[in-house]
Formats: C-alpha cells, structure tokens, sequence
C-alpha cells in the first residue's frame, strides 16, 4: 500500500494572457523505504509536483483536476491550516541550496526546537535532546557543541545535513527532497546521498526525489518518473527506465549524459529538447571577417606557460603587516597550455580553479609566479596597449548566463561592444554585418539581435556569450564552468558548438569544470586541483584510466555509476 | 566584539576631535568676537584689554586646546546675545528638543513597521493601497505644511489640542523639564511630533514593505513554511528579523536628524527647543551657540552610527566573524 498517491494531478497557473499547464494529469506513487525519482528539465512541471504535494504552489498556481492521498486520506482538498498542520509533521521537504534554505539570523537551535516543539508535545530539555539527536542521525560531529551555532559557521556539505535533520524533526512519513544535492561538490553529493539511502530504509520514510541529475536518479531512486514540459512521459523501475528506456524523449535524455567512461568526438546532439533545431547560415570561415587577420604569429612552445602562481587574499587586517592573516587561494600552480588543445582543470568549490583563470585574465594580479602567453610575460604587464592587445587575443566566457549579459543591452550591442571597442572593423555596417554572421553561427540567428537577454533560455545566452567572445576573434578562450548552469541536452550543444568552433578557428581553450564527465569530453589535458595546489596533470585519457595522485582517484570512485544506462544503440541513434 | 567596539571608540573621538577643529576655527575666522561683543564707542584700549581677556591674543594651539577642554567639561563659552553661558543656554532647551525627537521616532517606528510588514505581505489588499497612497502625500508635502494644517484642523477647527508649547512641565533634575508627565505636556506633544515623525513613518514603512517583499521570496521562508510553521512566526520571527539591517540603518541617520534639524517643526509649533535658539543664534551672528551646536549635532550623529553598528552586530551573527576577520 503506497502511502503517497498521486492521482491525474493537474497544475495550472493561470494569468491574463493564458492558462499555463504546469503539470498534466500526472499519475505517481511512492511506498514507504522507497525513493522515487521524479527527472525532468528545467520548465518540465517537477518541482510543480513536489510544490503541489505539500501544498505550497506559488501563487498564481492551484490543482485544476487530480488528488493527492497521504495514507489512504485525501490531502489536496483541506484547509490551508489543517494542510499547515501536515507540512513538517508528515511531510517534510528539503530544498536545493543549503546555503539559503536556513534562516541565517537563528541558530541552529532555535530552528530545530522551533520545528520539534510545534509539532511535538516535548518540553524544552527533552526538545533539545532530540535536536541533538537528529543532528547525530545526519551525521554532524559534536552535535551538542554545534547545536548552538549558527548557519554560516557549517559548510554547504553540512548545512545540507542540518536542513535534512529539520526536514526529519517529527518523523515525517514522506520526505520531498528538490534537487537536493544540485548544489554541492561530488564528494559531498556522494556523502548527502548515502545519508538519504541510510534514512530512507532505516526510518521507512516514502522519499519523492526531484531532480534534473541522472547520476542521482542511477544512483538512488528506486522508481523513476521522467517528465517533459509538464506531461509524465515515462514511469517505472528505475533499472527498466534508464536500461530500456521507451519514449523518445527519455531515450534523448540519457544519451545527452556526458560519458564519464569513455571519450566520444561529439555529444549525442538532442534535437527532440529545444524544438527542432533550424539549420542556420554557416559562414565560410576561411573568407569570412572571423577567420581573416587570425595573422598571429606562430609560438614556439606553449602558447599559455604558467609557472608557480601564487595568489594570497588578505583575510585579517592588521597595522603590523607580520599579523595580517592571508589565504592562500593558489600556492605555486604551474602548466602550460599548447596551442589548439583544450586544457581542463577540475576540482571541488574553493579548490582554486576559478582563480587561475582571472589570474590568467589579468582580473588578479597574483602574488608570485609568472605567466607567458605567446612568449610575452602577464603578470607585469603595465603598457595601455599592450594590455589592450592581450585582453583581445583571450576572451572569457562565464558560468552565470543570466549575470553575465547587461540585462539593459540589445544582443546587437553586446556582440558589438567589444568589436568597437578593439576597432576590428572598418564601419558601422560592417560592425552589423558581422555580428549578423556572428549570431548565425552560433546558431541564433539575425532575429536576435534586436532582443534582449531577458528574452532568451540559458542556453540561448550562453550562446550570446560565445558570440561576444568570439567577437574580439581571439585565439584562446577561458571557459569557466560555462555549462554548469544549464540543463543536460542544451549542455551538449553547447559543448558541441564550443567544439566546433575550435576546429574551424584553432581555438587554444581553457576549460574550467567540476564535472569529470564533460571534462573528459572537453580536454586533451587535465589538471586536477585542491586547495589552491595543482596535484596532477595528464593526458586525459591517462587520467582516467590511471590515476596518479590519490585524489584524483578519490574523485573518479565518486563520477555517480551509470551503468545503469544504455547507451549502446541510443548513441547510434543520435550520434 | 569588544576590538570592534573600542575601535569604534576610538574613529568617534577622531571625528569629534576633527569637528571641534572645525567649530573653533568658526570662532576665529567668522568675524571678530571682539566686534559682536562691544559697541561702537569701545576704546582701542578698552578692546585690547578685552581680547586679553578673552585669550585672544595667545597662540592658535593653546586657544583651540582651550577650547576643547572647556568643550569637554561643557564650557563653551558665553553667547554674545544673552551673555549667559552657551551650555546652560542649550541645556535648558535640549529636553525639550529630545523628548520631541523621541516621541516622533516612536511614533514613526510604532506605526511604520507593523505598517510596512502589513502592505509588504498583502500587496494586493485595499488597504495596503490605501495607506501606500496616503503615505505618498506624507513623503511629498512639506513639514511646515502639514504642521500649519494640523494647527487649522485640530487646534483652531476642533480644539483639540494645543497649537503652540510645551504646556505644563515637571522639573526632574536640575536641567531637565518633562512634559511627559503632565496631561497639558502630552497634549502640547501630539501635534508636532506627528508632523515630526510623518514622514519617517512613511520611510520606514515604505522601507519594511520593500525589505519584506525581497525576503518572503527567499528560499529559508519557503522552508520554514516547509516546516509548518505558522504564519505568525514566519512573518515577525524569520521575515522581520531579516530586513532590519536597512531599517537600523536608516531609522539612525533619520533620527539624528530629527534632533539635529527639528527647526521647522519647532518654529511653527513654537516648541522652545534647541532649534529655535539655533535659528536666532544664525540670526544675530551668535557664534558660540552655533558652534556648540555644531558640536552637539556631530556628537549626537556619532552616538547613533555607533549604537547602529553595535546593534548590527547584535542582530546579524554572520558580521560577528566578518568583523573580527576584517
């Protein structure tokens, strides 16, 4: 007997203009000590369905048609106060970013007896017990020192746990958990997700896990539902869904997962997710604006050499500079880069591998070491000119698509900018002419021009952002997790995109990702970095195959298997 | 905790050190003292002698170190209009002035906060709309206005309340009259600590409903609604609590200058406070009471940053550590 049921839910929100259907007629159960997974891209009604379950759909959103059971009693129709009621005591959800889902003015404390005692008959000391013992059960060291701190003195990893132990405050029968570990680093994912396992079968709480990550979904869930744009589309066992999966829709999505286990020259490109891809002008670029005057003179050696860079963050002041405390973010990271290969660095947050690529930019000035970019030193570098002339050879492209365009710019404009800026053209129609073709190219088209950012996907942006750092037509690209924020088939197009470009051009990259998987179908070389030090560098398929430093090979055991998956005749279908 | 503190000590003696540098050059470059104090028939003797007097003849240094330790122990020289000394001038006046202030600040937070939580959670309802629109003829119309207004209205129209003074007044200590205590006090208080604190109120409240407005879409609202919690301890508990440092922020700089600059509201209610003296002092080139007044104002506005700073820390545990870091 299922203790959630979810029946023919339907979820609307309807506005002026029309009735948007977040989700339609979807259907799911979950029993107790099981996970569900509940896979979708963004816009594809999950969280809807999460959101509807414990009965807080933002408003303008309600259930049109459909029921919604929590142990054989119909919940969907109670009061908002009796629903209150439900919410914490027998259905506990837990949200995607531990660093904003704890009231950062309390303590830890305060909020855990807060949740215990509403829900709860317990007096104070017996509150505070179980707090301490909640905290133990997910796995917080000294709980009964830490109890007393609050959210901002534990880490993301360990936020995470003590949003789980508010979530567990009353024994709730299920637990919804929205993208529960989108947020966090592998290693902690790994961690996060056996603690859910532990919970899920020692507590015999029913999970409803939602999430856009197949490495999750093979991971923990016991049954599946794959939603698209707000229809269920698949629905089972979860081994049956991903090893034989049915619907088309499915069968793309599982062949746009980036391989961890073996180098492909392509992505699988997914035609079935963002409409059916128009096929745009393709600029001959060895006529073009784009691929003439690329008269750079060719390097001996590396075209990027980068030798024992040191960057320090003051993070105690003091008069006497022999008490200002600093932290070293890069303690002597060295490598060099050769002209038309793609160099990855990878690593956990706060491991370094961002500030290596502002350091190269020239956005730091870092406190030791040098940096040789086609034989001229970076980090000394004063001249006006010669500075200019540098930041036109590197462009950057960032992981934030919706932060990095200026929301007040037409698309013309942006890809113009830096155009005008260099003075790369001769006139202003030539200046629209090429970024015409620049957008063409990138596989946006002229239309774009005249928008806003605000009027495209985060695919379509970062596809913008491509287009203004080809713009200034360097040679090297620094790309800073340039897809982490986007969902897993438009990350494939945009890798693809990326790759193409850098065979047409001999594009020299650097690519920054804490993902293993697209790194490995990135980079001709890897570098992988921890706190601030570069451990190893290899080839990449040396890398994976053997592992020098033990880290490296702590983070390869903790890629989420996907054996689960078939991949075999679906790559052949979409390759 | 107690580093921050002390070196916020130590930054509010140097800028009260760097203001009393500024008052007594008012002293010296300003006119000469000499030539407001004496009439037109004083002998260039007689003068001289003055000026000896006076130390006016001695050093810069030692003057201005006279100075300051005459301002630290209140001594700040005689005002030339009524020859009386100026501390007991703006001793007598300043309760009058602080108890307005602090009627019209509470007044404003009374009101504003439960104001702005109100239209900041139900934006759509009529009465959010009502007071967000009569709250833009607060912020818009001039104090003088609206005091002269509710003159018309209350004083002379209904005669409900008095239209100019303090009223009755108890003496508590030696310099201190209060009108709290008596029911003529009060009444004299109403009107121009309304007309003082209207349009903080409505800053405040405006404030409130923006901050509110950001923070019941942040994710640890939606998890405490997750948890159960009732709306009551959602709104004042997590909601309030995290738009307060704007509001500290503003509500202190505002509060200064409701003290330092209730001229206007004293002039049409007639209120005998510091700002009716300092008008007259600017009127007949008084330059003793400015410059203690110019003091006076720099020391109340350090006051306040400082008990701003300290109550951010009090409030928001994250700049605990921030602090002591940076």
């Amino acid at each position: 007997m299922s203790i959630l049921d979810i029946r023919g839910l339907t979820v609307e929100f309807p506005s002026r203009k029309e009735n948007f259907v977040a989700s339609r007629n979807v259907n799911l159960s979950v029993d107790p000590g099981k996970i569900l997974g509940v896979v979708g891209e963004s816009g594809a009604g999950k969280s809807t369905v999460g959101n509807a379950t414990i009965g807080l759909l933002e408003h303008p959103g309600r259930i049109a048609h459909g029921e919604i059971h929590l142990a054989g009693q119909r919940i969907d129709n109670l009061t908002p106060e009796k629903y209150r009621e439900l919410r914490g005591k027998r259905i506990g959800m837990i949200f995607q970013d531990p660093l904003t889902s704890l009231d950062p003015l309390q303590t830890i404390e305060f909020q855990l007896m807060e949740t215990i005692r509403l829900h709860l008959p317990l007096s104070k000391q017996e509150a505070k017990a179980r707090a301490i013992e909640l905290l133990d059960q997910v796995g917080i060291p000294n709980p009964a020192e830490r109890i007393g701190q609050y959210p901002h003195q534990f880490s993301g990893g360990m936020r995470q746990r003590v949003v789980i132990a508010l979530a567990l405050c009353a024994d709730p029968e299920v637990i919804i958990a929205d993208e529960p570990t989108t947020a966090l680093d592998v290693s902690i994912q790994a961690q996060i997700l056996d603690l859910m396992k532990k919970l899920c079968s020692e507590k015999n709480v029913a999970m409803l896990v939602i999430t856009h990550d197949m490495g999750v979904i093979a991971d923990l869930t016991d049954h599946v539902a794959v939603m698209y744009r707000g229809d269920l589309v698949e629905y089972g066992e979860s081994k049956q869904v991903l090893g034989a999966p049915k619907h088309p829709y499915t069968q793309s999505l599982i062949a746009a997962v980036p391989r961890p286990d073996v180098k492909v020259h392509r992505f699988p490109q997914v035609d079935y997710i963002e409409g059916s891809a128009k096929p745009f002008k393709q600029i001959d670029i060895s006529t073009h604006w784009l691929g003439k005057a690329r008269d750079y003179k060719a390097v001996n050696g590396p075209l990027l050499s980068v030798k024992d860079i040191t960057m320090k963050f003051l993070t105690k002041d003091a008069w006497r500079s022999k008490n200002r405390e600093y932290f070293t973010a890069l303690d002597k990271v060295g490598f060099d880069i050769h002209a038309g290969e793609t160099f990855g660095l990878v690593g956990e947050s706060g491991s370094g591998k961002s500030t290596v690529a502002r350091v190269i930019t020239g956005l730091y000035h870092p406190a030791g070491g040098t940096a040789h970019f086609a034989g001229q030193e970076l980090t000394s570098l004063t001249d006006k000119k010669q500075v200019l002339a540098m930041r036109r050879q590197m462009q950057m492209i960032f992981q934030d698509p919706f932060s990095s365009l200026n929301s007040r710019m037409r698309v013309r404009d942006i890809v113009a900018e830096p155009i005008k800026f260099h003075k790369l053209a001769s006139s202003n129609s030539q200046v629209s002419q090429i970024v015409d073709d620049l957008l063409e190219h990138v596989g946006l088209g002229v239309a774009a021009a005249a928008k806003f950012p605000h009027e495209f996907s985060g695919g379509q942006r970062q596809r913008i952002s491509i287009a203004r750092a080809l713009a200034t037509r360097p040679r090297f690209l620094v790309c800073d997790e340039p897809t982490s924020a986007l969902d897993v088939s438009i990350q494939a197009q945009i890798l693809n995109l990326l790759k193409d470009l850098q065979d047409e051009l001999g594009l020299t990259m650097l690519f920054i990702s804490h993902d293993l998987a697209v790194i490995r179908q990135m980079c001709n070389r890897i570098g992988v970095m921890r706190h601030g030090q570069l451990l190893e560098v290899s080839e990449t398929e040396e890398l994976f195959d053997k592992p020098k430093h033990p880290y490296t090979a702590e983070l390869l055991s903790l890629m989420p298997s996907m054996d689960g998956l078939s991949r075999q005749n679906l790559e052949k279908q979409f390759a | 905790m107690f580093g921050f503190i002390s070196r916020r000590i130590a930054m509010a003696l140097v800028v009260m050190f760097v203001v009393a540098l500024i008052s007594f050059l008012l002293f010296r470059f300003v006119g000469d003292p000499v030539n407001q104090m004496v009439g037109v028939e004083t002998t260039p003797e007689q003068r001289e002698a003055l000026r000896q007097r006076l130390g006016l003849n001695d050093p810069v240094f030692t003057q201005f170190f006279r100075y300051v330790l005459g301002a630290i122990q209140f001594d700040f020289g005689n005002s030339y209009q009524f020859k009386q000394p100026v501390a007991d001038l703006i001793g007598r006046r300043l309760p009058a002035t602080l108890e307005l202030s602090f009627a019209s600040a509470i007044f404003a937070l009374l009101l504003g906060i439960p104001m702005g939580v109100y239209t900041g959670l139900n934006r759509d309802s009529w009465l959010s709309k009502m007071f967000l629109s009569v709250s833009l003829v607060g912020i818009s119309l001039p104090t003088f206005f609206i005091g002269i207004l509710f003159i018309f209205f209350f004083s002379v129209t209904l005669q409900w309340l008095p239209s100019f003074g303090r009223g009755e007044v108890v003496q508590i200590a030696p310099f201190w009259d209060t009108g709290f205590l008596t029911i003529s006090g009060l009444k004299a208080l109403i009107l121009p600590a309304v007309t003082l604190g209207l349009y903080q109120m409505t800053l405040i409240m405006r404030l409130i409903r923006a901050e509110m407005l950001e923070v019941m879409r942040t994710d640890h609202i939606k998890f405490a609604r997750a948890r159960g919690l009732p709306n009551r301890s959602v709104y004042y508990i997590h909601a309030l609590k995290n738009t307060m440092v704007p509001v500290i922020t503003i509500t202190g700089l505002q509060l200064g200058s409701i003290i330092a600059f209730a001229v206007i509201t004293e002039t049409v209610f007639q209120w005998p406070g510091m700002g009716i003296l300092f008008l007259q002092a600017v009127q007949n080139v008084d330059i003793p009471i400015m410059a203690a007044y110019l003091l006076l104002t720099a020391f109340i506005f350090v006051v306040i940053n400082l008990t701003v700073d300290i109550l951010y820390i009090v409030i928001d545990p994250r700049l605990r550590t921030e602090r002591s870091r940076a």
